[in-house]
């Protein structure tokens, strides 16, 4: 729990002893008082109750500790986390990319990276970037912690202190896969890392197919997966002149995938749904896409199937 | 009943009016009957919720998927949080048993505007079928979490707009309820009773009702602006045609913070009740305690941003809601050791609304320390968004508002139904409820320390302990509250007849008939001392002395 692996683990777990300490003083102190007084003033006993109605002393006793208390809770909390908002000028600056539902890492120059590798006792500034909707940054280890929000040049930093592999998670629901949304942030000396960034193939400057960038901006696939994996619709990937038992109308029929049904697909999304997949859940894109877009999508979707 | 039979008026359960049977009750502008009308709606889509989050926990017992996919998990959770927020806790207390209790607790024969108080039942059944519609209608059930935070919510082709309609029409019911019970506090107090010789159980629903006059219309509004931006895109929070995202986090958590306090309030303010009553003594700290209901509500208004401290707003901003969010747990501090100085040098008779009383006071305890976790900047970063905060909340939801809803509702149980139930059974299923209830939640909080996002349909391995007790806690909460509402059903109609005052309370509601009459009082009654006076006139002279 308190592995301190990153330079800002400190303020943070010294914040959470502090609260810990005076929640289980209070909290052991008056549940004793409550089952003390069943037993001790039990009608059982038949003592009369007496008639008190209050006491100012106790009443202002247990207005100003408290807030005495809360205070100090408050600047422990406050000092623990202001140090996460002041950079080092000299942080290296990793942009992380959220789309639905995986994480990306951009080092810069088009070096793109699945998992997170950063140098051992290295400021790194991460920069937060969401292509599509709300994400959340999240390495407890490190005990950092930030949204990544569309259009919000949001940023967390840290030092790592120790070699090894940290769990990266995504905090804020993002739909389908949020609980898949998850990477690695790897901890390396710095010699590792540079040999490790020199490697990395450049993959991020080429641009894309006009088509996979409509594909992208559409949401596409957030639902239909490039790679072959299963997600709410079909994949994409072999898509292209297979032969599919659809279901028109609740009956089965076989058809091949090709350039009409691709447009049905997009305009009409309930009329040809494929077998083992939920009609409904595609809206239609009839006022989103014009058909000369429909054609480049559908000329992409050609180069997934070899052709 | 063999209390009507003494007594000139019939009894509202019995009356007859110009329609029978189901008729009468639906129909009927008697804020004894709105009350039970609320509570069964209120019983059976609690059910329905907790069984979705059962369903849950059985799912998440193992790693991986079992017998739900991922879109039905998500469906599920936002489905349970939408009914349990905006149909169960936030009505629950104030109307159910604000609506039986408070008119007998200052003395009036009904609330200000009866039929507004019908209306506002109706509106809330309407937005209940909406909420339940959303779960079946072709689309399918909402993925978005109760919290609707765009730019997901405003792409999600799920029916988000038909739970979005049904939040909007609850909201409507709750402003309603709210205003309703505003003038009648203001109004319809007993000759005699000024403001601080009121009980303070409506202490504490004048303070709710403020709030949900005030603060609900912003969060329909919200609410409205994303149907807007979902039919018309408009472009209010999608940064894709110009919007801000977290604007619509700011405008919705300006409600659905202070949305914490309509809940909670109400149910410090039944726990006020049991504790003089158990004791014979008076409340200690009267004026603390109805001061410090104002006080929640004041400042509970300007904490909201404490749900956003990740999500970029300024650091400023960030230190001011931190800091607010400090001040607002001292009121809450304060009430707690005023109910435990009630018991102390009191009577006291160990009965089940009492053991609800304290569970409430142990479970809210957790509750509210836990949130201090999350309030301090350093410890929110590492907590936000985590397990740690549904434990948090359940703590306070259901440990405190849920513990604080049965033990009212085995408080005045014998005054709705003219019946006790059975002790022993009311002692058995909580014991399953309290048992379970830690089980579930408590792991929760140990596992999102560890790191455990919440609204996750999967998990990494080493969280799978935690997953695991939760589910058997489940199990055995599930089984407490299946004999609790057993025990409350059954003994409705075969349970011993309750006399007018089974624990000896003193305030209004004891003093006449259980079930009360129609009318509630042949007389009004002139109020002449405060609230809580147990003792012969001679000790209230002697204690006033010294």
């Amino acid at each position: 729990m308190f592995e301190g692996a990153s330079n800002l683990a400190a303020g943070v777990d010294r914040t959470f002893i502090l609260i810990l300490a005076i929640a289980v003083f209070f909290i052991v102190g008056i549940t004793t008082f409550m089952i003390w007084t069943l037993f001790k003033y039990s009608r059982k006993k038949n003592i009369p109750a007496r008639q008190f109605t209050g006491s100012v002393t106790l009443e202002i006793i247990w207005t100003v500790i408290p807030l005495i208390l809360v205070m100090v809770i408050f600047f422990y909390g406050w000092k623990g986390y202001a140090p996460m908002r002041k950079v080092p000028a000299d942080a290296m600056k990793v942009t992380a990319i959220g789309r639905m539902w995986q994480w990306s890492f951009d080092y810069g120059n088009g070096k793109l990276s699945k998992i997170l590798v950063l140098p051992i006792n290295k400021a790194v500034r991460m920069d937060l970037h969401s292509v599509d909707v709300n994400h959340g940054f999240f390495i407890p280890a490190f005990r950092v912690k930030e949204d990544v929000i569309p259009g919000y040049k949001n940023y967390l930093w840290f030092i790592p202190k120790y070699k090894g592999d940290y769990d990266i998670f995504c905090t804020s629901y993002c739909g389908l896969q949020h609980s898949g949304m998850n990477t690695k942030a790897r901890v390396v000396e710095n010699s590792v890392f540079v040999h490790w960034l020199d490697s990395l193939p450049v993959t991020g400057n080429i641009p894309d197919p006009e088509g996979l960038v409509l594909i992208k901006n559409s949401g596409c696939i957030a639902c239909h997966s490039l790679d072959g994996a299963k997600l709410v619709g079909p994949s994409f990937q072999g898509v292209y002149g297979k032969k599919h038992i659809v279901v028109t109308d609740g009956k089965e029929v076989e058809k091949v995938v090709d350039d009409a049904y691709i447009a049905t697909s997009i305009i009409d999304p309930g009329k040809d749904v494929v077998k083992g997949f939920n009609k409904g859940l595609m809206q239609s894109y009839r006022d989103k896409l014009t058909d000369a877009q429909i054609v480049q999508i559908t000329d992409y979707l050609k180069t997934l199937s070899g052709k | 009943m063999s209390n009507s039979e003494t007594h000139p008026q019939v009894s509202y359960l019995e009356y007859q009016g110009k329609y029978k049977g189901i008729l009468g009750w639906i129909t009927s502008t008697d804020h004894k009957r709105i009350a039970l009308l609320y509570l069964y709606c209120i019983i059976i889509f609690f059910f329905v919720a907790a069984f979705l989050g059962l369903t849950m926990s059985i799912e998440k017992m193992r790693p991986g998927q079992d017998f739900m996919n991922a879109q039905t998990y998500n469906g599920f959770f936002t489905v349970h949080g939408i009914i349990m927020i905006f149909m169960i806790v936030i009505p629950g207390l104030a109307a159910v048993f604000g609506n039986f209790a408070l008119p007998l607790l200052i003395g009036a024969r009904d609330v200000a505007f009866p039929r507004l108080n019908l209306f506002s039942w109706y509106l809330y059944v309407t937005g209940a079928i909406l909420a339940v519609l959303s779960q079946l209608l072709k689309g399918g059930a909402p993925d978005t979490g109760w919290t609707f935070y765009v730019p997901y919510s405003a792409g999600s082709s799920t029916n988000v707009i038909w739970a979005l309609t049904a939040a909007f029409v609850l909201g409507f019911s709750s402003i309603l309820t709210g205003l309703n019970f505003i003038v009648t506090i203001h109004r319809m107090r007993a000759p005699g009773m000024t403001w601080f010789k009121m009980p303070l159980f409506p202490w504490a629903l004048y303070a709710t009702a403020w709030i949900q006059v005030l603060a609900t219309p912003i969060v329909g509004i919200t609410l409205l602006m994303v149907i807007a931006e979902r039919v018309l895109h408009i472009g209010f929070f999608d940064p894709a045609l110009g919007g801000d995202p977290v604007l619509f986090q700011h405008l919705f958590w300006i409600y659905s913070h202070p949305a914490v306090y309509i809940m909670i309030l109400p149910a410090m303010g039944v726990i006020t009740e049991i504790f003089p009553t158990f004791s014979q003594k008076p409340v200690f700290g009267y004026g603390a305690i109805a001061i410090s209901s104002l006080a929640i509500a004041f400042v509970g208004y300007f904490v909201w941003g404490h749900h956003m401290f990740t999500s970029g707003i300024s650091y400023w901003s960030k230190w001011f809601f931190s800091f607010l969010t400090f001040i607002v747990a001292v009121p809450s501090a304060i009430k707690v050791f005023n109910w435990i100085s009630t018991m102390y040098g009191g009577s006291i008779q160990m009965r089940p609304p009492l053991l609800y009383a304290i569970s409430f006071v142990f479970l809210f305890m957790i509750g509210g320390f836990t949130g201090l976790f999350l309030g301090a900047l350093a410890t929110n970063v590492q907590l936000h968004d985590t397990t740690f905060v549904v434990a948090h909340f359940h703590y306070i939801i259901f440990g405190g508002m849920g513990f604080a809803f049965f033990a009212g509702l085995h408080y005045w149980y014998p005054k709705m139904f003219g019946r006790m139930y059975s002790d022993r059974w009311a002692y058995i299923a909580w014991g399953f409820t309290f048992v379970g209830f830690n089980l579930l939640y408590f792991p929760q909080f140990i596992i999102g320390i560890q790191g455990m996002p919440r609204r996750y349909f999967d998990y990494l391995p080493q969280f799978q302990w935690g997953h695991f007790l939760s589910g058997i806690g489940a199990f055995i909460l599930v089984t407490g509250l299946i004999l609790m509402a057993w025990n409350l059903i059954y003994h409705k109609k075969r349970g011993a007849i309750a006399p007018a005052n089974p624990w000896k309370g003193v305030t209004l509601e004891w003093q006449i008939a259980s079930p009360p009459p129609v009318e509630n009082f042949d007389e009004i009654p002139v109020i002449k001392h405060n609230p809580y006076w147990f003792g012969t006139e001679e000790e209230i002279r002697r204690e006033k002395k010294s």
